[in-house]
């Protein structure tokens, strides 16, 4: 079963329509990718999911049960913009937001200690939010995310302004937390990071979703029979191959339908060049993004 | 553990806790406690410096005369005028006065002549010219041969009392000793409900201006969403509006316990320096003669206080703090919802705030001086001014229908406002980057769920 479940979800505001009869499923112990161009309404989106605000029409479903009160106990959601208050120590704080998650004070304590100890940070509780750095303040917001142990875990763009340290630490922290049986929607715009980490993705632009599926299905999908010959040496001749692209080592061929890959290694064999590697090249998600956005912008222009 | 009151105690606490909370709860009273004794101290004695007056009293009147003076020494001397023009500062005197010669009874006015080398503050010619003003009375009742006691009797007082409140008082059998119980009465009333009118006002605009920045700071430093994906932002706002209140009272509770006591112990440490004698002197120069201060004695203000109708105003009062904390904080709220980083762009929507509550200060004055008259009646039943005006016409005894259908009103619109700010609320602490206006805000109400 999928733990979060959209049917037909739609919200309107005075001017425009933010979600538009938008439907996903979300996989339990998956690492889901949410993603568009900025304004796309992912925002929109997860403020329905977290009980924020409501949807005009259509359904969620966590776990199964039709979103109600009790569910944001169950869910984390690091916001985009996230603050913290700035004159509360750091343990009042986390004690403070996990209680308002539905922990109770021995619990919560237990388990905010079992956060500073791993972070290494044990010796913040009584330090005030003023006194962190920007970067140590993104961990307090990460712990406080998920201190409540959450099933469903929404971030929303969590590394815009974090160093490749504590990139890498949040994304690790990411990885075991799945690991335990949670799982994590991860809204973002950067392409690279959703390549990295995510397993399924969807993509949404104006409101609409206009593509979803794992991340290797859609890589498939898009792909365009493309090759790259590494060489050594003068440039093989491939004769009636299609060169798309040139180098001095490599060449790019893109084969046409009636072409195979197995044929043109065998042939470029022959030739006598010497060859250093062969591989099939999948597009990435980022050109995918920009192509299916831009795509759709020209279709909606029409 | 209720979220709702998650939220008070941490609002609550926050503000206790902070050092500038403890320093304004125990500092204020002590600056409140050292101004009333040093003002008390001052007009006793630094206003009113004492002064060495050289007299040539060529009348004979002054200097025949019986003069009891403890800030002023007065010595006479018969020298020339003109030596005694250079003398004076020689001899170390404050001010020369010449008293010309006197003869004609019948004259209503003489002349009387200072030579000083400061400038003569109005307190002192006005001490001087009293005190040679009833040496020269004393000197006219004797010439003329009048009896003391005839002349005495020529003084008359008129009184004008409520005439139903005394007769009830008598009918209770109250001791009411002193025929100006009423009067006494409705001047402790016009102090009371003024402090009850102001003492609401103030905490309108400090406590609902801290519910307005703290929901800003909220929204400022973008915790908000992580709160309200917790709860709803109604009960954000509630909690912030309780747990303010609660801050508040807490203030007041300890400065209603900490400012008589600050008062009361500067007094006694300072009040042996001022003597009973001075206050006389200061009475008799402002002309109240001691009769009329002995009505104002202790005793009988609080025999009045006594004869208040506390059951009434005490739970009233709290009613009203209550309600009109709760409609404004709540308007504060909304306002501080709506504002951005920008304080200046929010301050007219901070504007339909403040009218009412400053027309209701301004209608307070009016109310105390006609506590049942149509603007009072209006200003205490209208809700936006109700919390100011209604407890400063406790003291009078309006029509219990009044104190009613205030509450009444008060307490309906306490849910409306609470309704409408949370509408706003809702919206306005997601909203960035866009001008508010109120046609805005009017479109904020009507946004569904």
């Amino acid at each position: 079963m999928s733990i979060l479940s959209l049917r037909n979800v739609t919200k309107q505001y005075s001017n425009h329509t933010a979600v538009d009869r938008i439907s996903f499923e979300v996989e339990k112990q998956k690492i889901f990718g949410l993603l568009g161009p900025n304004g796309a309404g992912k925002t929109s989106l997860i403020r329905i999911i977290t009980s924020i605000t409501g949807a005009d029409s259509g359904e969620v479903y966590i776990d199964g049960e039709r979103l109600n009160s009790l569910h944001p106990h169950v869910i984390g959601y690091m916001p985009e913009e996230r603050g913290l208050y700035k004159k509360m120590k750091v343990g009042e704080q986390l004690l403070y937001l996990s209680q308002l998650k539905g922990l109770s004070t021995s619990e919560a304590k237990s388990k905010i200690k079992f956060w500073l100890e791993k972070f290494d940070i044990k010796d913040w509780w009584g330090k005030k939010i003023e006194e962190l750095s920007k970067g140590m303040q993104q961990k307090i917001q990460f712990i406080a995310t998920v201190v409540h142990e959450p099933k469903l875990i929404i971030l929303d763009e969590p590394f815009s302004g974090l160093d490749p340290i504590n990139t890498n630490l949040i994304k690790s922290e990411i990885k075991e937390l799945r690991e335990k049986g949670m799982s994590i929607i991860f809204s973002t715009h950067r392409m690279e990071q959703v390549e990295e980490i995510c397993e399924d993705i969807v993509l949404i632009n104006n409101g609409k979703n206009i593509l979803e599926g794992t991340v290797n299905d859609i890589k498939e999908s898009f792909k365009e029979n493309k090759y790259r010959i590494d060489f050594d040496g003068p440039a093989p001749d491939l004769g009636d191959y299609r060169i798309v692209n040139k180098s001095k080592n490599s060449a790019t061929i893109q084969l046409r339908p009636t072409e195979d890959a197995n044929e043109l290694i065998r042939y470029a064999v022959r030739t006598g060049a010497h060859i250093r590697g062969f591989n099939e090249l999948l597009p990435s998600l980022n050109e995918i993004f920009i192509k299916k956005v831009e795509g759709r912008f020209e279709n909606t222009n029409a | 553990m209720n979220k709702l009151w998650l939220i008070i105690k941490r609002e609550y606490l926050v503000r206790v806790k902070k050092k500038s909370f403890i320093i304004t709860t125990l500092l204020t009273p002590l600056g409140i406690g050292l101004l009333v004794v040093l003002s008390a101290y001052l007009t006793a004695k630094g206003g009113q410096a004492s002064k060495k007056v050289l007299v040539k009293d060529d009348s004979g009147v002054f200097s025949e005369a019986k003069i009891e003076s403890k800030l002023y020494t007065y010595d006479f001397s018969k020298d020339p005028l003109e030596k005694l023009k250079e003398d004076y500062k020689i001899q170390t005197y404050d001010l020369l006065v010449y008293i010309p010669p006197f003869e004609d009874l019948t004259k209503t006015k003489h002349s009387v002549e200072y030579y000083s080398q400061e400038k003569l503050s109005i307190a002192t010619i006005e001490s001087i010219e009293t005190k040679i003003g009833s040496a020269f009375k004393e000197y006219k009742i004797t010439q003329s041969g009048i009896d003391r006691n005839i002349y005495d009797s020529f003084r008359m007082d008129i009184d004008l009392e409520n005439g139903a409140a005394g007769k009830e008082e008598m009918a209770e059998g109250k001791s009411s000793s002193e025929d100006t119980s009423t009067k006494l009465s409705i001047l402790i009333g016009t102090l009371l409900g003024g402090l009850m009118g102001f003492i609401m006002y103030m905490v309108i605009f400090i406590y609902g201006s801290m519910v307005m920045r703290s929901v800003m700071e909220e929204k400022i430093n973008r915790i908000v969403e992580v709160i309200i994906s917790s709860v709803k932002p109604t009960q954000l706002m509630l909690g912030k509006v309780l747990g303010v209140g609660g801050v508040g009272l807490t203030q007041l509770a300890m400065w209603l316990i900490l400012i008589p006591m600050v008062i009361m112990g500067t007094g006694l440490l300072v009040g042996g320096g001022i003597d009973p004698a001075q206050i006389q002197e200061m009475s008799n120069q402002a002309n109240v003669n001691a009769e009329e201060l002995n009505k104002f004695e202790f005793g009988n203000v609080l025999r009045e206080l006594g004869n208040m109708n506390w059951g009434l105003i005490i739970p009233v009062f709290i009613l009203f703090f209550f309600g009109g904390y709760f409609i404004y904080s709540s308007l504060f709220a909304a306002v501080g919802s709506a504002m951005g980083d920008d304080m200046g762009e929010g301050q007219q929507l901070m504007l339909p705030i403040m009218l009412p509550v400053i027309l209701g200060f301004i209608m307070l004055q009016g109310t105390l001086q006609n506590p049942n008259g149509g603007m009072a009646v209006f200003g205490s039943l209208f809700p936006l001014t109700s919390p100011i005006i209604m407890p400063s016409r406790l003291a009078f005894d309006p029509p219990l229908w009044q104190v009613g259908l205030s509450i009444i009103l008060l307490v309906l619109s306490c849910w409306f406002f609470a309704w409408l700010a949370g509408r706003i609320y809702r919206v306005g602490i997601l909203m960035y980057g866009k001008k508010i206006t109120f046609k805005e805000l009017g479109k904020w109400i009507m946004y569904k769920g």
